[in-house]
Protein backbone atom coordinates (compact mmCIF):
# COMPACT_ATOMS: atom_id res chain seq x y z
CA UNK A 1 0.00 0.00 0.00
CA UNK A 2 1.60 3.27 1.20
CA UNK A 3 4.46 3.85 3.64
CA UNK A 4 3.18 7.31 4.60
CA UNK A 5 -0.38 8.49 4.96
CA UNK A 6 0.61 11.96 3.81
CA UNK A 7 1.82 10.49 0.52
CA UNK A 8 -1.58 8.80 0.01
CA UNK A 9 -3.50 11.96 0.89
CA UNK A 10 -1.43 14.07 -1.52
CA UNK A 11 -1.97 11.59 -4.33
CA UNK A 12 -5.73 11.36 -3.65
CA UNK A 13 -6.11 15.15 -3.61
CA UNK A 14 -4.00 15.50 -6.78
CA UNK A 15 -6.23 12.97 -8.57
CA UNK A 16 -9.42 14.36 -7.06
CA UNK A 17 -10.46 11.02 -5.54
CA UNK A 18 -11.16 9.77 -2.01
CA UNK A 19 -8.69 7.74 0.05
CA UNK A 20 -10.94 4.68 -0.32
CA UNK A 21 -10.97 4.98 -4.10
CA UNK A 22 -7.18 5.39 -4.07
CA UNK A 23 -6.83 2.31 -1.86
CA UNK A 24 -9.00 0.20 -4.19
CA UNK A 25 -7.07 1.37 -7.28
CA UNK A 26 -3.70 0.80 -5.64
CA UNK A 27 -4.66 -2.68 -4.48
CA UNK A 28 -5.89 -3.64 -7.96
CA UNK A 29 -2.71 -2.27 -9.55
CA UNK A 30 -0.60 -4.68 -7.52
CA UNK A 31 -2.15 -7.44 -9.63
CA UNK A 32 -2.68 -10.03 -6.89
CA UNK A 33 -6.46 -9.56 -6.95
CA UNK A 34 -8.74 -7.83 -9.43
CA UNK A 35 -10.64 -4.78 -8.26
CA UNK A 36 -13.87 -6.80 -8.40
CA UNK A 37 -12.35 -9.49 -6.15
CA UNK A 38 -11.15 -6.91 -3.62
CA UNK A 39 -14.56 -5.24 -3.55
CA UNK A 40 -16.28 -8.62 -3.18
CA UNK A 41 -14.02 -9.55 -0.25
CA UNK A 42 -14.68 -6.20 1.44
CA UNK A 43 -18.43 -6.58 0.87
CA UNK A 44 -18.26 -10.00 2.51
CA UNK A 45 -16.36 -8.42 5.43
CA UNK A 46 -19.05 -5.72 5.68
CA UNK A 47 -21.79 -8.34 5.81
CA UNK A 48 -19.95 -10.37 8.45
CA UNK A 49 -19.65 -7.16 10.50
CA UNK A 50 -23.39 -6.53 10.14
CA UNK A 51 -24.12 -10.11 11.15
CA UNK A 52 -21.86 -9.86 14.20
CA UNK A 53 -23.53 -6.64 15.39
CA UNK A 54 -26.96 -8.22 14.96
CA UNK A 55 -25.89 -11.41 16.73
CA UNK A 56 -24.28 -9.57 19.62
CA UNK A 57 -27.33 -7.39 20.15
CA UNK A 58 -29.49 -10.44 20.76
CA UNK A 59 -27.94 -10.24 24.21
CA UNK A 60 -27.71 -13.94 25.06
CA UNK A 61 -23.99 -14.55 24.49
CA UNK A 62 -21.43 -15.36 27.18
CA UNK A 63 -17.70 -15.56 26.52
CA UNK A 64 -15.79 -18.85 26.70
CA UNK A 65 -14.69 -18.04 30.27
CA UNK A 66 -18.03 -16.49 31.21
CA UNK A 67 -16.43 -13.16 32.15
CA UNK A 68 -18.14 -11.02 29.49
CA UNK A 69 -21.40 -10.83 27.54
CA UNK A 70 -24.76 -9.13 27.74
CA UNK A 71 -23.50 -5.53 27.85
CA UNK A 72 -24.11 -4.54 24.20
CA UNK A 73 -27.87 -4.88 24.57
CA UNK A 74 -27.79 -2.54 27.56
CA UNK A 75 -26.33 0.17 25.33
CA UNK A 76 -29.00 -0.54 22.75
CA UNK A 77 -31.42 0.55 25.49
CA UNK A 78 -29.24 3.40 26.74
CA UNK A 79 -30.82 5.91 29.10
CA UNK A 80 -28.02 8.48 29.32
CA UNK A 81 -27.72 11.94 27.73
CA UNK A 82 -26.45 10.47 24.41
CA UNK A 83 -29.18 7.87 23.94
CA UNK A 84 -30.43 7.53 20.39
CA UNK A 85 -27.32 9.15 18.89
CA UNK A 86 -24.55 7.85 16.63
CA UNK A 87 -22.34 7.82 19.72
CA UNK A 88 -24.42 5.33 21.68
CA UNK A 89 -25.16 3.20 18.63
CA UNK A 90 -21.43 3.01 17.92
CA UNK A 91 -20.72 1.88 21.48
CA UNK A 92 -23.47 -0.76 21.25
CA UNK A 93 -22.18 -2.10 17.92
CA UNK A 94 -18.55 -2.18 19.12
CA UNK A 95 -19.53 -4.09 22.26
CA UNK A 96 -21.74 -6.43 20.25
CA UNK A 97 -18.94 -7.45 17.88
CA UNK A 98 -16.51 -8.03 20.73
CA UNK A 99 -19.05 -10.09 22.66
CA UNK A 100 -19.48 -12.27 19.57
CA UNK A 101 -15.71 -12.54 19.28
CA UNK A 102 -15.31 -13.57 22.92
CA UNK A 103 -18.03 -16.22 22.48
CA UNK A 104 -16.23 -17.81 19.48
CA UNK A 105 -18.60 -16.29 16.94
CA UNK A 106 -17.62 -15.08 13.45
CA UNK A 107 -16.06 -11.62 13.16
CA UNK A 108 -13.69 -9.76 10.84
CA UNK A 109 -10.24 -9.19 12.30
CA UNK A 110 -9.88 -5.47 11.49
CA UNK A 111 -7.03 -5.12 12.04
CA UNK A 112 -7.03 -7.89 14.69
CA UNK A 113 -9.67 -9.96 16.49
CA UNK A 114 -8.98 -8.07 19.73
CA UNK A 115 -9.73 -4.74 18.05
CA UNK A 116 -12.47 -6.05 15.77
CA UNK A 117 -15.32 -4.04 17.34
CA UNK A 118 -14.07 -0.51 16.72
CA UNK A 119 -14.43 -0.24 12.94
CA UNK A 120 -17.90 -1.84 12.67
CA UNK A 121 -18.90 0.13 15.76
CA UNK A 122 -18.13 3.47 14.11
CA UNK A 123 -19.19 2.59 10.55
CA UNK A 124 -22.43 0.81 11.42
CA UNK A 125 -23.22 3.28 14.19
CA UNK A 126 -23.00 6.04 11.57
CA UNK A 127 -24.92 3.94 9.04
CA UNK A 128 -27.88 3.75 11.41
CA UNK A 129 -28.28 7.50 11.05
CA UNK A 130 -27.24 8.03 7.41
CA UNK A 131 -28.29 6.44 4.11
CA UNK A 132 -24.97 4.97 2.97
CA UNK A 133 -24.89 2.53 0.06
CA UNK A 134 -22.95 -0.75 0.26
CA UNK A 135 -20.51 0.80 -2.22
CA UNK A 136 -19.95 3.74 0.17
CA UNK A 137 -19.31 1.36 3.07
CA UNK A 138 -16.99 -0.85 1.01
CA UNK A 139 -14.97 2.21 0.01
CA UNK A 140 -14.80 3.28 3.64
CA UNK A 141 -13.47 -0.18 4.56
CA UNK A 142 -10.78 0.33 1.92
CA UNK A 143 -9.94 3.71 3.51
CA UNK A 144 -9.61 2.00 6.88
CA UNK A 145 -7.46 -0.72 5.30
CA UNK A 146 -5.13 1.89 3.80
CA UNK A 147 -4.65 3.54 7.19
CA UNK A 148 -4.08 0.13 8.82
CA UNK A 149 -1.49 -0.77 6.19
CA UNK A 150 0.44 2.43 6.92
CA UNK A 151 0.31 1.72 10.67
CA UNK A 152 1.48 -1.86 10.05
CA UNK A 153 4.41 -0.69 7.97
CA UNK A 154 5.51 2.20 10.25
CA UNK A 155 4.59 0.81 13.70
CA UNK A 156 2.68 -2.37 14.62
CA UNK A 157 -0.80 -3.86 14.79
CA UNK A 158 -0.01 -6.37 17.51
CA UNK A 159 -0.78 -5.99 21.21
CA UNK A 160 2.07 -8.35 22.02
CA UNK A 161 4.44 -5.97 20.20
CA UNK A 162 2.96 -2.55 20.89
CA UNK A 163 0.24 -2.74 23.53
CA UNK A 164 -3.43 -1.90 23.02
CA UNK A 165 -2.53 1.36 21.27
CA UNK A 166 -1.47 -0.92 18.38
CA UNK A 167 -4.79 -2.82 18.37
CA UNK A 168 -7.79 -0.72 19.46
CA UNK A 169 -5.73 2.45 18.99
CA UNK A 170 -4.90 1.56 15.38
CA UNK A 171 -8.47 0.38 14.84
CA UNK A 172 -9.73 3.75 16.10
CA UNK A 173 -7.43 5.59 13.68
CA UNK A 174 -8.70 3.40 10.84
CA UNK A 175 -12.32 3.99 11.88
CA UNK A 176 -11.77 7.76 12.09
CA UNK A 177 -10.60 7.90 8.48
CA UNK A 178 -13.48 5.66 7.35
CA UNK A 179 -15.98 7.86 9.19
CA UNK A 180 -14.70 11.11 7.69
CA UNK A 181 -14.85 9.60 4.22
CA UNK A 182 -18.43 8.35 4.79
CA UNK A 183 -19.47 11.82 5.93
CA UNK A 184 -17.98 13.49 2.86
CA UNK A 185 -14.83 14.94 4.42
CA UNK A 186 -11.68 15.46 2.34
CA UNK A 187 -8.68 13.08 2.37
CA UNK A 188 -6.83 15.75 4.35
CA UNK A 189 -9.62 15.88 6.95
CA UNK A 190 -9.53 12.07 7.16
CA UNK A 191 -5.79 12.24 7.80
CA UNK A 192 -6.26 14.76 10.61
CA UNK A 193 -9.02 12.59 12.10
CA UNK A 194 -6.50 9.73 12.29
CA UNK A 195 -3.95 11.95 14.03
CA UNK A 196 -6.51 13.47 16.41
CA UNK A 197 -7.77 10.00 17.31
CA UNK A 198 -4.45 8.22 17.69
CA UNK A 199 -2.89 10.98 19.78
CA UNK A 200 -5.58 10.06 22.29
CA UNK A 201 -4.72 6.35 22.38
CA UNK A 202 -0.92 6.72 22.62
CA UNK A 203 0.51 4.69 25.48
CA UNK A 204 -2.54 2.48 25.89
CA UNK A 205 -1.39 -0.82 27.38
CA UNK A 206 -2.56 -4.36 26.61
CA UNK A 207 -3.48 -5.89 29.98
CA UNK A 208 -6.10 -8.60 29.48
CA UNK A 209 -7.18 -10.63 32.50
CA UNK A 210 -5.70 -14.10 32.20
CA UNK A 211 -4.43 -13.21 28.72
CA UNK A 212 -7.98 -13.70 27.40
CA UNK A 213 -9.51 -11.34 24.81
CA UNK A 214 -12.30 -10.39 27.21
CA UNK A 215 -11.60 -7.85 30.00
CA UNK A 216 -10.86 -5.06 29.29
CA UNK A 217 -10.76 -5.75 25.52
CA UNK A 218 -14.53 -5.75 25.03
CA UNK A 219 -14.93 -2.37 26.73
CA UNK A 220 -11.81 -0.94 25.16
CA UNK A 221 -13.36 -1.47 21.75
CA UNK A 222 -16.27 0.72 22.82
CA UNK A 223 -13.97 3.45 24.15
CA UNK A 224 -11.87 3.08 20.99
CA UNK A 225 -14.99 3.80 18.93
CA UNK A 226 -15.66 6.83 21.15
CA UNK A 227 -12.14 8.10 20.53
CA UNK A 228 -12.64 7.72 16.76
CA UNK A 229 -15.90 9.68 16.90
CA UNK A 230 -14.08 12.44 18.78
CA UNK A 231 -11.44 12.54 16.05
CA UNK A 232 -14.08 12.58 13.31
CA UNK A 233 -16.03 15.40 14.93
CA UNK A 234 -12.94 17.55 15.47
CA UNK A 235 -11.54 16.95 11.96
CA UNK A 236 -14.86 17.71 10.24
CA UNK A 237 -15.09 20.93 12.26
CA UNK A 238 -11.75 21.94 10.77
CA UNK A 239 -9.44 21.14 13.67
CA UNK A 240 -5.94 20.33 12.40
CA UNK A 241 -3.50 18.41 14.64
CA UNK A 242 -0.08 20.13 14.68
CA UNK A 243 2.01 16.93 14.59
CA UNK A 244 1.81 15.21 11.17
CA UNK A 245 -0.12 11.94 11.23
CA UNK A 246 2.85 9.81 10.14
CA UNK A 247 4.84 11.15 13.09
CA UNK A 248 1.95 10.30 15.42
CA UNK A 249 2.01 6.75 14.04
CA UNK A 250 5.80 6.59 14.46
CA UNK A 251 5.34 7.72 18.05
CA UNK A 252 2.93 4.87 18.67
CA UNK A 253 5.55 2.46 17.31
CA UNK A 254 8.30 3.98 19.43
CA UNK A 255 6.19 3.80 22.61
CA UNK A 256 5.31 0.19 21.79
CA UNK A 257 8.93 -0.81 21.31
CA UNK A 258 9.90 0.62 24.69
CA UNK A 259 6.78 -0.54 26.56
CA UNK A 260 7.46 -2.93 29.41
CA UNK A 261 6.63 -6.53 28.54
CA UNK A 262 4.09 -6.59 31.39
CA UNK A 263 1.91 -4.31 29.29
CA UNK A 264 2.12 -6.28 26.08
CA UNK A 265 -0.52 -9.01 26.26
CA UNK A 266 1.30 -11.05 28.90
CA UNK A 267 -1.23 -10.46 31.70
CA UNK A 268 1.73 -9.44 33.87
CA UNK A 269 0.67 -5.85 34.56
CA UNK A 270 -2.12 -3.31 34.37
CA UNK A 271 -5.68 -4.44 35.07
CA UNK A 272 -4.62 -8.09 34.68
CA UNK A 273 -2.31 -7.74 37.68
CA UNK A 274 -4.82 -6.11 40.03
CA UNK A 275 -5.98 -8.31 42.94
CA UNK A 276 -9.42 -8.70 41.38
CA UNK A 277 -8.02 -9.19 37.91
CA UNK A 278 -5.81 -12.04 39.11
CA UNK A 279 -8.61 -13.64 41.10
CA UNK A 280 -11.16 -13.53 38.27
CA UNK A 281 -8.69 -14.96 35.80
CA UNK A 282 -7.62 -17.74 38.16
CA UNK A 283 -11.16 -18.74 39.10
CA UNK A 284 -12.31 -18.85 35.49
CA UNK A 285 -9.29 -20.72 34.14
CA UNK A 286 -9.38 -23.34 36.89
CA UNK A 287 -13.04 -23.94 36.12
CA UNK A 288 -12.36 -24.18 32.39
CA UNK A 289 -9.63 -26.76 32.87
CA UNK A 290 -11.98 -28.85 34.98
CA UNK A 291 -14.30 -28.83 31.99
CA UNK A 292 -16.81 -26.45 33.54
CA UNK A 293 -18.34 -23.54 31.64
CA UNK B 1 3.84 -5.63 0.80
CA UNK B 2 0.66 -5.44 2.86
CA UNK B 3 -2.68 -5.97 1.18
CA UNK B 4 -5.94 -4.27 2.14
CA UNK B 5 -7.31 -7.73 2.74
CA UNK B 6 -4.58 -8.47 5.31
CA UNK B 7 -5.86 -5.51 7.32
CA UNK B 8 -9.63 -5.92 6.78
CA UNK B 9 -9.65 -9.65 7.47
CA UNK B 10 -9.55 -12.50 7.91
CA UNK B 11 -13.16 -13.38 8.54
CA UNK B 12 -12.74 -15.73 11.47
CA UNK B 13 -14.23 -17.34 14.54
CA UNK B 14 -13.00 -15.45 17.62
CA UNK B 15 -11.57 -14.67 20.02
CA UNK B 16 -7.92 -14.40 18.96
CA UNK B 17 -6.34 -14.38 15.53
CA UNK B 18 -3.24 -16.10 16.86
CA UNK B 19 -4.82 -18.47 19.39
CA UNK B 20 -7.87 -19.40 17.30
CA UNK B 21 -7.43 -18.74 13.56
CA UNK B 22 -3.73 -19.62 13.55
CA UNK B 23 -4.25 -22.71 15.72
CA UNK B 24 -6.97 -23.95 13.35
CA UNK B 25 -4.59 -23.57 10.41
CA UNK B 26 -1.89 -25.66 12.09
CA UNK B 27 -4.50 -28.42 12.53
CA UNK B 28 -5.56 -28.11 8.89
CA UNK B 29 -2.00 -28.45 7.67
CA UNK B 30 -1.34 -31.53 9.82
CA UNK B 31 -4.52 -33.18 8.52
CA UNK B 32 -3.31 -32.66 4.96
CA UNK B 33 -0.34 -34.95 5.59
CA UNK B 34 -2.57 -38.01 5.94
CA UNK B 35 -4.52 -39.83 3.22
CA UNK B 36 -7.80 -38.89 4.89
CA UNK B 37 -9.29 -37.98 8.24
CA UNK B 38 -7.09 -38.72 11.29
CA UNK B 39 -8.29 -41.36 13.78
CA UNK B 40 -6.15 -40.32 16.73
CA UNK B 41 -4.54 -37.01 17.56
CA UNK B 42 -2.11 -36.11 20.30
CA UNK B 43 -1.89 -32.33 20.62
CA UNK B 44 0.89 -30.85 22.73
CA UNK B 45 0.64 -27.12 23.48
CA UNK B 46 3.76 -25.05 24.12
CA UNK B 47 4.29 -21.56 25.61
CA UNK B 48 1.35 -19.18 25.50
CA UNK B 49 -0.76 -21.87 23.79
CA UNK B 50 -0.32 -23.95 26.95
CA UNK B 51 -0.90 -21.05 29.33
CA UNK B 52 -4.04 -19.45 27.88
CA UNK B 53 -5.04 -21.81 25.10
CA UNK B 54 -8.14 -23.24 26.78
CA UNK B 55 -9.68 -19.82 27.39
CA UNK B 56 -8.92 -18.79 23.82
CA UNK B 57 -10.48 -21.91 22.33
CA UNK B 58 -7.12 -23.08 21.01
CA UNK B 59 -8.08 -26.71 21.75
CA UNK B 60 -11.34 -26.33 19.80
CA UNK B 61 -9.59 -24.48 16.98
CA UNK B 62 -6.96 -27.19 16.51
CA UNK B 63 -9.60 -29.94 16.74
CA UNK B 64 -11.63 -28.07 14.11
CA UNK B 65 -8.62 -27.86 11.81
CA UNK B 66 -8.07 -31.60 12.23
CA UNK B 67 -11.70 -32.11 11.13
CA UNK B 68 -11.03 -29.99 8.02
CA UNK B 69 -12.78 -26.83 9.20
CA UNK B 70 -11.35 -23.44 8.18
CA UNK B 71 -10.93 -20.47 10.60
CA UNK B 72 -14.27 -18.90 9.57
CA UNK B 73 -16.29 -22.08 10.20
CA UNK B 74 -18.71 -21.69 13.12
CA UNK B 75 -18.45 -25.41 13.80
CA UNK B 76 -15.08 -24.67 15.47
CA UNK B 77 -17.03 -23.90 18.63
CA UNK B 78 -18.43 -27.45 18.81
CA UNK B 79 -15.42 -29.17 17.28
CA UNK B 80 -14.52 -31.28 20.34
CA UNK B 81 -18.00 -32.80 20.38
CA UNK B 82 -17.97 -33.19 16.57
CA UNK B 83 -14.56 -34.91 16.73
CA UNK B 84 -15.93 -37.46 19.16
CA UNK B 85 -18.90 -38.13 16.86
CA UNK B 86 -16.54 -38.44 13.87
CA UNK B 87 -14.47 -41.08 15.68
CA UNK B 88 -11.41 -38.87 16.15
CA UNK B 89 -9.82 -39.45 19.57
CA UNK B 90 -7.93 -36.30 20.59
CA UNK B 91 -5.78 -35.80 23.66
CA UNK B 92 -4.40 -32.43 24.75
CA UNK B 93 -1.43 -31.85 27.02
CA UNK B 94 0.98 -29.05 27.84
CA UNK B 95 4.63 -29.40 26.98
CA UNK B 96 7.87 -27.49 26.83
CA UNK B 97 9.37 -28.19 23.42
CA UNK B 98 13.14 -28.37 23.23
CA UNK B 99 14.99 -25.76 21.16
CA UNK B 100 13.84 -22.34 19.98
CA UNK B 101 10.11 -22.04 19.37
CA UNK B 102 7.66 -19.18 18.99
CA UNK B 103 5.53 -18.74 22.15
CA UNK B 104 2.41 -19.95 20.31
CA UNK B 105 3.44 -23.39 19.17
CA UNK B 106 1.80 -26.82 18.99
CA UNK B 107 3.13 -30.29 18.21
CA UNK B 108 0.49 -32.52 16.66
CA UNK B 109 0.88 -36.28 16.23
CA UNK B 110 -1.78 -37.89 14.02
CA UNK B 111 -2.46 -41.45 13.01
CA UNK B 112 -4.71 -43.15 10.51
CA UNK B 113 -4.66 -46.84 9.53
CA UNK B 114 -1.04 -47.30 10.60
CA UNK B 115 0.05 -44.02 8.96
CA UNK B 116 1.56 -41.49 11.36
CA UNK B 117 2.61 -37.87 11.02
CA UNK B 118 4.15 -35.38 13.45
CA UNK B 119 3.92 -31.65 12.77
CA UNK B 120 5.21 -28.67 14.72
CA UNK B 121 3.63 -25.34 13.84
CA UNK B 122 3.64 -21.83 15.28
CA UNK B 123 1.00 -19.14 15.14
CA UNK B 124 3.01 -15.99 14.52
CA UNK B 125 0.34 -13.27 14.69
CA UNK B 126 -2.71 -12.01 12.80
CA UNK B 127 -3.69 -15.62 12.05
CA UNK B 128 -0.55 -16.32 10.08
CA UNK B 129 1.27 -19.59 10.75
CA UNK B 130 4.57 -21.21 10.00
CA UNK B 131 5.01 -24.97 10.02
CA UNK B 132 8.54 -25.63 11.29
CA UNK B 133 8.78 -29.41 11.38
CA UNK B 134 7.21 -32.31 9.49
CA UNK B 135 8.04 -35.84 10.61
CA UNK B 136 11.33 -34.69 12.12
CA UNK B 137 12.44 -32.71 9.07
CA UNK B 138 13.01 -28.98 9.61
CA UNK B 139 10.77 -27.05 7.21
CA UNK B 140 9.31 -23.58 6.79
CA UNK B 141 5.84 -23.45 5.23
CA UNK B 142 3.19 -20.77 5.69
CA UNK B 143 0.19 -22.45 4.09
CA UNK B 144 -0.41 -19.33 2.03
CA UNK B 145 -0.12 -21.48 -1.12
CA UNK B 146 -1.30 -24.96 -2.05
CA UNK B 147 1.63 -27.22 -1.20
CA UNK B 148 3.05 -30.46 -2.46
CA UNK B 149 4.86 -32.43 0.26
CA UNK B 150 6.74 -35.70 -0.23
CA UNK B 151 9.72 -37.68 0.94
CA UNK B 152 12.36 -38.75 -1.57
CA UNK B 153 15.60 -40.71 -1.58
CA UNK B 154 18.53 -38.29 -1.50
CA UNK B 155 19.66 -39.01 -5.07
CA UNK B 156 20.43 -36.54 -7.89
CA UNK B 157 17.73 -35.53 -10.33
CA UNK B 158 14.61 -35.61 -8.14
CA UNK B 159 14.00 -31.87 -8.30
CA UNK B 160 14.57 -31.89 -12.06
CA UNK B 161 12.09 -34.75 -12.52
CA UNK B 162 9.46 -33.10 -10.33
CA UNK B 163 9.79 -29.62 -11.84
CA UNK B 164 9.61 -31.10 -15.34
CA UNK B 165 6.32 -32.81 -14.50
CA UNK B 166 4.92 -29.66 -12.90
CA UNK B 167 6.03 -27.51 -15.84
CA UNK B 168 4.46 -29.90 -18.34
CA UNK B 169 1.10 -29.52 -16.54
CA UNK B 170 1.49 -25.74 -16.33
CA UNK B 171 1.72 -25.83 -12.49
CA UNK B 172 3.79 -22.81 -11.49
CA UNK B 173 6.10 -23.08 -8.45
CA UNK B 174 6.09 -20.20 -5.94
CA UNK B 175 8.71 -21.61 -3.54
CA UNK B 176 10.71 -24.82 -3.28
CA UNK B 177 12.46 -26.25 -0.26
CA UNK B 178 14.37 -29.51 0.20
CA UNK B 179 15.62 -30.60 3.59
CA UNK B 180 17.41 -33.79 4.61
CA UNK B 181 18.51 -35.22 7.92
CA UNK B 182 21.78 -36.63 6.55
CA UNK B 183 23.57 -37.11 3.22
CA UNK B 184 22.27 -40.06 1.23
CA UNK B 185 19.25 -40.56 3.49
CA UNK B 186 15.80 -39.29 2.84
CA UNK B 187 14.86 -35.69 2.15
CA UNK B 188 11.56 -33.91 2.48
CA UNK B 189 10.49 -31.80 -0.50
CA UNK B 190 7.97 -29.00 -0.18
CA UNK B 191 6.78 -27.13 -3.26
CA UNK B 192 4.40 -24.20 -2.82
CA UNK B 193 2.40 -23.65 -6.00
CA UNK B 194 0.34 -20.79 -7.41
CA UNK B 195 -2.59 -23.16 -8.07
CA UNK B 196 -3.57 -26.52 -6.56
CA UNK B 197 -1.50 -29.27 -8.19
CA UNK B 198 -3.29 -30.88 -11.13
CA UNK B 199 -4.47 -34.50 -10.95
CA UNK B 200 -2.32 -35.38 -13.94
CA UNK B 201 0.81 -34.04 -12.26
CA UNK B 202 0.01 -35.89 -9.04
CA UNK B 203 -0.31 -39.17 -10.88
CA UNK B 204 2.99 -38.65 -12.70
CA UNK B 205 4.76 -37.68 -9.46
CA UNK B 206 3.51 -40.81 -7.68
CA UNK B 207 5.08 -42.87 -10.46
CA UNK B 208 8.62 -41.64 -9.63
CA UNK B 209 10.21 -44.63 -7.80
CA UNK B 210 12.25 -42.52 -5.32
CA UNK B 211 9.17 -40.54 -4.18
CA UNK B 212 6.98 -41.62 -1.28
CA UNK B 213 4.43 -40.15 1.17
CA UNK B 214 3.19 -37.67 -1.41
CA UNK B 215 0.47 -35.27 -0.25
CA UNK B 216 -1.16 -32.27 -1.89
CA UNK B 217 -2.16 -29.84 0.86
CA UNK B 218 -4.68 -27.13 0.06
CA UNK B 219 -4.05 -23.47 0.76
CA UNK B 220 -4.88 -22.94 4.42
CA UNK B 221 -4.27 -19.19 4.77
Amino acid sequence: MFDALLEAVEQAEREGISLGELALRTEAERGLHSRADVEAALLRALNVMRGAVERGLQGDLRSVSGLVGGDAIMLAHAVGPLKGTVFTDALAAALAVQEVNAAMGVIVAAPTAGGAGVLPGVMLGLAKHHAFSDADLVRALATAGLVGAVVASRASLSGAEGGCQAETGAAAGMAAAAGVELLGGSPSAAMHAVALTMQGTLGLVCDPLGGLVEVPCVYRNATGAAMALAGIEMALAGVRFPIPVDEVIDTMGEIGRTMDVRYRETAGGGLAATPTGRKLAKDRLVQLKKGGG
Amino acid sequence: MISLLDIIGPVMVGPSSSHTAGACRIGLFARGLLDGAPQTAKVELHGSFARTGVGHGTDRAIAGGLLGFFPDDERLRESLELAEKAGLAISFSNTKLRGEHHPNTARITLSRDGQQTVVIGSSIGAGRVVITSVNGFAVEVTGAFPALVFVAQDVPGIVAAVTTILARQGDNIATLRVSRRRKGGEAIHIYELDQPVSAAALEALRAIPAVSSLHAIPRIA
